[in-house]
């Protein structure tokens, strides 16, 4: 039993060290160096209020802006105090179910052809902010014709907006739903 | 691809310098950063009045172990049921519930960091700090510690010292994991991982929502109606919170010790925990940097890198075996999608910014190790995508493995290797000249099944009574599939989730707690006392006779005789969760 005081006492001591020390160093340097970052990227418009962060995704349905992926989060969609996926079985019934209604949905609202799995299908936080290049494509004729612009602004739009692989090779490349939409209506350069 | 082949790259070229770090650390040679921590490592010891000088024998090395171990525990146990009382707690969280407090106390110390619990909902800063983060570096280091002294029972010779349990402990977590973390962390924090200690945000939303939220009494119950369906509300939503944090330190610590445990309820694929291509990459290189470094230590203590390089190259053919079935499965998409007039990967709990390789790549380094950290939902998957990580999981997670727990588990194979190819080809089992006898062979085999045994007959139970089933959220196949991966999960010390199950239930909590705990302690008390007996054995040098363990013969053999368990002890659950689901997709049911 003499190696229960050790116990109690390396306990004390690296709570201090792991949970005191360490986070409040890492607080304090990235708080410096990384401030916007650290701070959780939120994106300030025009006139310098708060939108939202460029890394949480929210929710759209009007037809004026560009719809992100569907998100399963508890109470509402992009509840961003909650996230989560639906987990649901790739063969469970219900599901499928509302995919089908999901593709449906899309097909009646100016999107022909095969959908971009992305649309149909919920992201692991709920959260994602982004959709693929395509998926913003597929989306510009239905914007267009409810805002009165010219497609091929939009396009050249989201061509602009993509965010490219991280050097080249990481990732994939998408566009950021919360910012494009904030430059449709004129929030955000 | 090139994506894998720069993780496989930057991996390789760490393990020789990591690994000799690791070396001299564990020596009490001096490191670069000894002129910063040797002062800090004195005091600690003279605080906590612990002799550095002094080597414990296998039992006191053990009890030492344990006995810290129930500390951490216990100590935790009150900080999650007191939740309320402590301070740094601005969205007042209440404490746990008594049997939520044991799973997660249980889950953190085991290094499992399985969670019943939702991270923004109910943790509070102290808690994600002082309570969680703590025993992120602990259970790490006391992973380590047990692989060190394991090692030490090959190298040394009759001898009954195997080194102090504290001043391992102590060197583990300031001399290896404190700087590497701290060094994360920042990289994570430079891409947009959070790191303060603000209330949550609330911000107005571009476009308001409508919601049917459905009617609660005062009790807290729905209400129905007169058909028994539940009355809606409709509710606008004008503005969301946005949760904030500590992250990025939580982060770092959670890939580097392979625990898993997520700040947010979506763990890696939260935004805020992964927010970028790189920041995946860097966490994925994370999670595999110390089990594939050990390796190397491994080697260079007893004496030949070349047995360190061999267990390795195993691990490696694995993990990449593993990596393209996961990719190959998941880029097909989900045929029964398919069939709906949609195109693409199976994108249901996945993020876009990683792409499909870095979503497998994640899977495949969390399940291997005892991480399952997730960025990406495994219950979602197809089938047999989702059979993979539940197969890593189930081979012990030997695939580089949890820091330390992976070494000591792929050793204990080794030894069964080596014994039954001895009984096989007629040689005297020998390992790394000690002779392998049947107290190493008891040991090594508790190392390896106490965890299967513990899956089998808990699934076992939980598929048999209401308490279980009733978790499930998926019908047929697939919730057997969830109930055998949440055991799988627990008692491998894992702690990544078909997360369709309802864990948070009394049931699940209890029996799961069991399970981390059985599934923890019974090997480290194993492989301790094997060490013991094996630092007690004189040095046999190799003979003709003696089998080589570091070459390419054996490297197959320890690799079939890994797959040969593992597929021994799981193949009739198996089949009866993702192999049937599997076939019930293709059959288009």
């Amino acid at each position: 039993m003499k190696d229960l005081k050790p116990a109690i006492l390396m306990l004390v001591l690296f709570t201090l060290i792991c949970g005191g020390v360490y986070p409040m160093l890492v607080t304090g340097i990235s708080t410096v160096i990384f401030p916007k970052e650290a701070a959780g990227s939120l994106i300030l418009d025009n006139v310098g209020k708060v939108r939202g962060s460029m890394l949480i995704g929210q929710s759209f349905s009007d037809e004026k802006y560009f719809w992100p992926r569907p998100s399963a989060t508890p109470d509402f969609s992009y509840n961003a105090a909650s996230s989560g996926a639906s987990n649901k079985g790739p063969t469970n019934k219900e599901y499928l179910k509302d995919v089908a209604d999901k593709v449906a949905f899309l097909h009646n609202n100016g999107i022909s052809g095969t959908i971009p799995s992305e649309l149909v299908q919920a992201s692991g936080s709920g959260l994602d902010p982004d959709i693929s290049p395509e998926s913003a494509r597929l989306q510009v004729p239905r914007v267009a014709k409810t805002r009165g612009v010219s497609e091929n602004i939009l396009l050249d739009k989201i061509t602009k907006a993509t965010i490219k692989r991280q050097f080249g090779f990481l990732g994939a490349e998408r566009v950021n739903v919360l910012a494009l939409n904030l430059w449709l209506d004129g929030a955000l350069k | 691809m090139f994506q894998t082949i720069f993780v496989v790259a930057v991996l390789l070229l760490l393990v020789k310098p990591l690994g000799s770090y690791m070396f001299r650390v564990y020596q009490g040679e001096r490191t670069f950063l000894s002129i910063i921590l040797r002062p800090f490592e004195g005091l600690i010891y003279r605080i906590a009045g612990v002799n550095s000088e002094e080597e414990m024998g296998w039992k006191r090395y053990l009890l030492s172990l344990l006995l810290f171990n129930l500390v951490l525990i216990f100590s935790l146990f009150l900080i999650l049921i007191f939740q309320q009382i402590l301070p740094l707690n601005p969205r007042h969280f209440t404490g746990f519930k008594w049997d939520l407090a044991f799973n997660t106390a249980a889950s953190f110390v085991t290094n499992t960091n399985w969670q019943a619990y939702a991270g923004e909902e109910q943790a509070s800063y102290f808690t994600q700090m002082a309570g969680l983060a703590v025993h992120n570096f602990l259970s790490a280091a006391t992973g380590m510690t047990v692989v060190i002294a394991f090692i030490r029972g090959f190298a040394r010779r009759r001898t009954d010292l195997l080194g102090n349990f504290w001043v391992d402990m102590t060197r583990s977590t300031l001399y290896i994991l404190m700087p590497i973390a701290t060094l994360a962390a920042l990289l994570l924090a430079s891409q947009g991982v959070i790191q303060n200690f603000s209330d949550y945000k609330k911000v107005s939303l571009v476009q308001q929502e409508d919601y049917n939220k459905p009617k609660v009494d005062a009790g807290g119950k729905t209400v129905l109606d007169s058909v028994g369906k539940p009355l809606l509300d409709k509710t606008t939503v004008k503005d969301v919170t946005i949760p904030m944090g500590p992250v990025a330190s939580q982060e770092a610590i959670k890939t580097l010790g392979t625990n898993g445990g997520g700040f947010f309820n979506a763990n890696s694929a939260h935004p805020f925990e992964n927010p970028t291509p790189l920041t995946n990459i860097a966490e994925i290189l994370l999670i595999l940097m110390i089990p594939a470094a050990l390796t190397y230590t491994f080697g260079l203590m007893v004496g030949n890198t070349r047995q360190g390089w061999t267990i390795l190259g195993i691990m490696l053919f694995i993990f990449l075996l593993a990596f393209g079935a996961v990719q190959y499965m998941e880029q097909g998409g989900n045929p029964l999608i398919t069939k709906l007039g949609v195109h693409g990967v199976n994108m249901e709990g996945k993020e876009v910014r990683f792409g499909m390789a870095g979503t497998s790549l994640f899977t495949v380094a969390t399940t291997g190790t005892s991480c399952g950290a997730v960025a990406s939902m495994h219950s979602s998957f197809t089938p047999l995508g989702g059979a993979i990580p539940l197969t890593l999981m189930l081979l012990g997670e030997t695939v580089f493995g949890g820091v330390g727990s992976g070494l000591y588990t792929m050793l204990a194979f080794a030894i069964i290797a080596v014994f039954v190819s001895g009984l096989m080809i007629g040689r005297t089992p020998e390992y790394l000249g000690k002779k392998i006898e049947v107290r190493e062979m008891w040991l090594s085999l508790v190392t390896i099944l106490s965890a299967g045994i513990v899956v089998l007959i808990f699934s076992g139970i939980a598929v048999a009574t209401y308490a279980g089933v009733s978790s499930i959220s998926n019908p047929g196949p697939h919730g057997i599939s969830e109930i055998l991966y949440a055991f799988a999960s627990m008692a491998n010390n894992n702690g990544s989730a078909f997360a369709g199950l309802n864990a948070d239930t009394t049931f699940y909590n209890i029996l799961g707690g069991l399970a981390m705990l059985i599934g923890r302690y019974v090997p480290i008390a194993a492989v301790i006392a094997m060490a013991g007996s094996l630092a007690s054995k004189k040095y046999v040098p190799p003979s003709l006779g003696t089998l080589p363990t570091d070459k390419l013969p054996f490297a197959i053999w320890l690799t079939l005789v890994l797959f040969i368990v593992g597929a021994l002890t799981f193949f009739p659950s198996m089949a009866l969760g993702p192999i049937v689901e599997h076939l019930m997709m293709l059959g288009g049911a």
